[in-house]
């Protein structure tokens, strides 16, 4: 039984003093991701049936390295503020919407680091 | 989770089918949603056929005619029949609107009326709304100011007055915030459309001066944005206001003061 006041249940542990960095920033990612995506299908595309030379010979110029780097760290980094919302919207019990939480920050973190060691590699001749 | 399936005792049954009007061929079916708290049954859809030669043209009309000639068991609010107290915002063929300002005529087939979604119940149409003026209470929904008061009223520009309209003219239905799937799932935090947009309203008010404090209450990754822009409270508003345009007005507001 909870005999806390409406208005004591409403103002609840009061304001977080934080959210409008998370929601400006999924919108900068998302706006920046629409040319980088197309980039990135569109060389996909004409990449289609070049062997390993060439793909490594492609990722190895500067500007393509580049590009690269920015599209995998803004793609994890939307993606991660993304599912963050979806948890927070939908898991409603808090120690499994933390774990959740915790998952997806070091899932995005881990595959963005593996990601921009590949093309790292590729551009310092390391592959 | 959030709860996407309704719980076993909610789950929503046939109920009586109340008999028909005898002499006329021109008559209309509603299928009102029931719920007693005095007995322990679970909610049901009862059917009641009305005359509408004898019936007014709107929703309420109905639902006062089943009331005082069919089943005077049938529980909901209202009060002004006019559209602007509020009390009769109900889910009538699907979409939250007021009961007063909703023809018969304008619906197909069964008029379909449920209570407010995602609300408790009180009994049949009447939800519970003590958290939902608990959140209005919240956002502190008067005029704030320090400076020392005119001897007079407190001067506005008609500019400055005109960024009200659209915003004082809400009557604290509901309809948005219970149309509002955020405000289902995350309602203990999130405050839904209708009480942002009247956090706006004085957010946007020339005379207040407690605009930050006001920014500041709303803050956090759930009482304000948890809006996703789903804009159906914007859709269903029976006012035609536009809560979903007053809340992104407020995450402007908290853009401008940090960059």
């Amino acid at each position: 039984m909870n005999l806390r006041s409406p208005l004591g249940k409403a103002r609840g542990l009061g304001t977080a003093k934080s959210g409008t960095n998370h929601w400006w920033v999924q919108r900068l990612t998302a706006i920046g991701l629409i040319p980088l995506s197309i980039w990135f299908i569109i060389e996909i595309l004409l990449a289609v049936g070049n062997d390993y030379n060439e793909a490594k010979e492609f990722i190895s110029q500067p500007f393509t390295a580049i590009l690269l780097i920015l599209f995998i760290v803004l793609t994890f980094h939307h993606a991660q503020l993304g599912l963050q919302v979806v948890v927070e919207d939908y898991v409603k019990r808090k120690s499994f919407e933390i774990g959740l939480l915790i998952v997806i920050k070091g899932a995005a973190i881990l595959l963005s680091l593996t990601a921009l060691f590949a093309v790292l590699s590729i551009a310092f001749g390391g592959a | 989770m959030a709860d996407f399936v309704l719980p076993r005792n909610s789950k929503v049954k046939n109920g009586k089918v109340w008999p028909e009007p005898e002499d006329t061929s021109n008559t209309r079916t509603f299928k009102v949603y029931r719920w007693s708290p005095d007995e322990n049954e679970n909610p049901s859809i009862d059917t009641y056929t009305v005359d509408m030669n004898s019936c007014g043209p709107m929703v309420l009309d109905a639902l006062i005619k089943i009331k005082n000639e069919i089943d005077p068991t049938l529980t909901f609010r209202r009060s002004c029949r006019e559209g602007v107290c509020g009390s009769c915002a109900m889910n009538i063929d699907g979409c939250n609107t007021l009961a007063c300002t909703s023809f018969n005529s304008e619906v197909k087939g069964d008029i379909k009326i449920y209570p407010l979604p995602h609300q408790p119940v009180v009994k049949d149409l009447v939800p519970d709304m003590t958290h939902f003026f608990a959140q209005y209470r919240e956002v502190e929904p008067w005029l704030k100011a320090d400076s020392q008061p005119p001897e007079r009223e407190r001067l506005q520009s008609i500019e400055d007055r005109e960024k009200l309209d659209g915003l004082y003219e809400c009557i604290l239905c509901a309809c948005c915030s219970t149309s509002c799937p955020s405000y289902w799932w995350s309602a203990d935090r999130y405050l839904g459309p209708a009480v942002l947009l009247q956090a706006y309203r004085w957010l946007a008010d020339s005379r207040d001066e407690a605009t930050g404090d006001r920014l500041d209450k709303l803050e956090d990754p759930f009482r304000l944005y948890r809006c996703h822009t789903i804009m159906n409270c914007t859709k269903t508003c029976p006012k035609s206001l536009n809560p979903a345009k007053a809340i992104a007005e407020i995450k402007k507001m908290m853009l401008e003061r940090q960059i």
